[in-house]
């Protein structure tokens, strides 16, 4: 099986950037409603527009290995980055996940990430890795950032529509796994 | 309900033959291993007979049943009723007494929607007022659940409550995974006008003391809900013998199709119902400036009805009566002993759940040290073992248990011995892959 890579495993035994931190800008709360998995995520943001850093991430998470690992590499791969590339890294991410194996990832892109490329083969997995990045997007727009670029962005039903912004419920992406709940 | 000592467990002869009935069951998955399937709690493999059944009627006798006065018309409605038949022989009910639904959760909305529906102008009318009584909610009034059950006998609950102002209140459940019966007569009071519970817990496998329900809910007036779910499938029914108000099981999880539940409820209860669902079919008389409806059950049967599906759950419950339901409770029981030996024999595995095999059915539900259910069920699912992770619809029994999530083994009457040892011999790779233990 090549979906525990030795590095998930790592991550999810010693998830970096784990806990709350202050100062934050926005904070959010995800679940996934099939399993009950959740996280808090908060992030802070230094400068404005394209100069726009993600100063920090930091979250508290109950979940399997793959949800734990996924957030504790998506912490690593944006803190310090600028939003414009931790955006690029979520698409990049979502496009591997999304591939039902086709796409392989690219290291430049998503770092560690690319470890989360046998998760597309096994689709009930795939909002595993998402919940973090989910509640990132979602933090993002809550702390006033433009992600119109993206599919997350509001326009496209996603899950920062306020009504349903704690749950992957109105993800496009997860959607279609929640009929059994 | 007959004891399961009176049933023996099938030999490996009469096992082997069972399993060619369930053409799935000889299938590969993963990469060549073989289909371990134990996730029957969430929806039964189907026999050969049923699907024949079903083949035949929609290649032989297929048309909209109560229409029409062509034959076809005839033979589907001969065959839609006789299925009816069946059904209610298989739990010991009148055949007038057995509503066709979607599935077993419409038919527990049904319920929950007749009590708010009956506070409609002219709802009850010509209904006895003792009896329309008894469907009248509102504030000050109680809604009885318990705290083990599955989403589809609990959210309607709450919406009724919603709906009407009166209050939810829930039977507590004990750390060993029984029912906290030391809550019946402070939870259960003058007050509670309907106790809704399950028969059989999907998640813990508890087999509720429903006597001791019911004697308590009829003390007070209440009318009972018996989520029987888990239970219709795998130990013998007979309704007269529960002695509840309701009934609600699923088709899917008994052998049968998907696509149909039964609503089985006393007669008299029955006809003094108002409509859930309204349309076709279930009226008496329409005109434009209102309408008058059917006695049950087709008054409860809006719609074109799913006859087919009824001809196949007819056919599974004839598959299960030809089986013996005490031989497969006898079965079952033997397989989850089995299970509980071996999960006891793992200290880094927690059955969340009674441990012992006293009434209690085939749904085992467990915890592995230090690693999530959904990574259990990922490797057993590579080792071919079907199972299920996740709260099972069931996320307030979950959280009283401690617990996010589970992985659940659950069992049928095809499953066997040798099926246990390959979902135990896949668990011991979990700590291994995980680093755990060991």
């Amino acid at each position: 099986m090549d979906l525990y890579q030795e590095i998930i495993l790592e991550h999810a035994k010693r998830p970096l950037h784990a806990g709350l931190r202050e100062p934050f800008d926005a904070q959010v709360h995800h679940i996934n409603p099939t399993c009950g998995d959740e996280v808090t995520l908060r992030v802070q943001i230094s400068g404005e527009g394209r100069s726009a850093v993600v100063a920090d991430v930091s979250y508290d998470a109950t979940g399997c290995s793959i949800s734990t690992a996924a957030t504790s590499v998506l912490a690593d791969e944006v803190i310090g980055h600028s939003v414009k590339d931790a955006l690029a890294s979520f698409t990049a991410m979502r496009k591997m996940l999304t591939s039902k194996g086709a796409d392989p990832g690219d290291e430049e892109e998503i770092g560690d990430g690319v470890a989360f490329a046998g998760v597309s083969k096994y689709p009930a997995r795939v909002k595993c890795a998402l919940l973090g990045w989910m509640a990132f997007t979602d933090a993002l727009t809550k702390a006033g950032v433009d992600i119109s670029a993206t599919s997350a962005s509001p326009s496209a039903p996603s899950a920062s529509e306020p009504a349903s912004s704690n749950t992957l419920t109105s993800s496009p992406i997860t959607s279609k796994i929640m009929e059994d709940s | 309900m007959s004891d399961v000592t009176v049933g023996v467990a099938f030999t490996a002869q009469e096992s082997a033959a069972i399993r060619g009935d369930f053409a799935i069951l000889s299938r590969t998955v993963r990469g060549g291993k073989p289909l371990v399937y134990l996730d029957s709690g969430a929806t039964s493999q189907k026999p050969r007979q049923m699907l024949d059944a079903e083949r035949a009627f929609y290649e032989q006798h297929n048309a909209a049943v109560h229409r029409g006065a062509h034959q076809l018309a005839e033979e589907a409605t001969d065959a839609f009723e006789g299925a009816r038949e069946t059904v209610a022989r298989f739990i010991g009910a009148q055949v007038r007494e057995v509503v066709f639904t979607k599935n077993a959760t419409e038919a527990l909305n049904l319920v929950a929607y007749s009590f708010s529906n009956a506070a409609g102008t002219g709802a009850m009318d010509g209904v006895d007022p003792a009896l329309a009584a008894r469907f009248a909610l509102g504030t000050g009034d109680e809604i009885v659940v318990t705290e083990m059950e599955h989403h589809s006998n609990l959210v309607p609950w709450q919406e009724l409550a919603r709906r009407t102002g009166a209050t939810l209140r829930w039977i507590g459940v004990t750390d060993d995974g029984r029912l906290n019966l030391a809550d019946l007569d402070t939870v259960i009071t003058d007050r509670t006008k309907v106790v809704a519970f399950t028969h059989a817990s999907n998640v813990l496998g508890t087999i509720n003391p429903v006597a001791a329900i019911v004697d308590r809910a009829r003390e007070v007036g209440a009318l009972t809900v018996l989520d029987a779910c888990q239970s219709v499938p795998h130990l013998a029914i007979d309704v007269a013998e529960l002695g509840v108000d309701f009934m609600a099981f699923s088709g899917h999880k008994m052998f049968g199709p998907l696509g149909i539940g039964v609503l089985w409820g006393r007669y008299d209860l029955l006809k003094a119902m108002p409509p859930f669902l309204t349309g076709g079919s279930m009226i008496e008389e329409v005109r434009m400036e209102g309408s008058t409806y059917a006695d049950p059950p087709q008054r409860f049967e809006a719609g074109v009805p799913m006859a087919a599906q009824a001809v196949g759950l007819a056919a599974a419950c004839d598959y299960l009566t030809d089986l013996g339901m005490a031989r497969v409770s006898a079965h079952e029981h033997v397989l989850t002993e089995a299970l509980l030996d071996g999960l006891a024999q793992r200290p880094w595995v927690r059955v969340i759940g009674p441990v012992d095999g006293k009434d209690r059915s085939g749904a085992v539900a467990f915890v592995v040290d230090g690693v999530h259910p959904h990574d259990v069920g990922q490797i057993l699912d590579d080792a071919g073992v079907a199972v299920r992770v996740g709260h099972h619809c069931a996320w307030p029994l979950h959280r009283r248990m401690g617990v996010t999530a589970t992985t659940r083994a659950s069992f049928a009457a095809y499953n066997t011995v040798d099926e246990v040892e390959a979902l135990l011999t896949a668990l011991d790779r979990v700590p291994v892959v995980f680093g755990t233990v060991i």
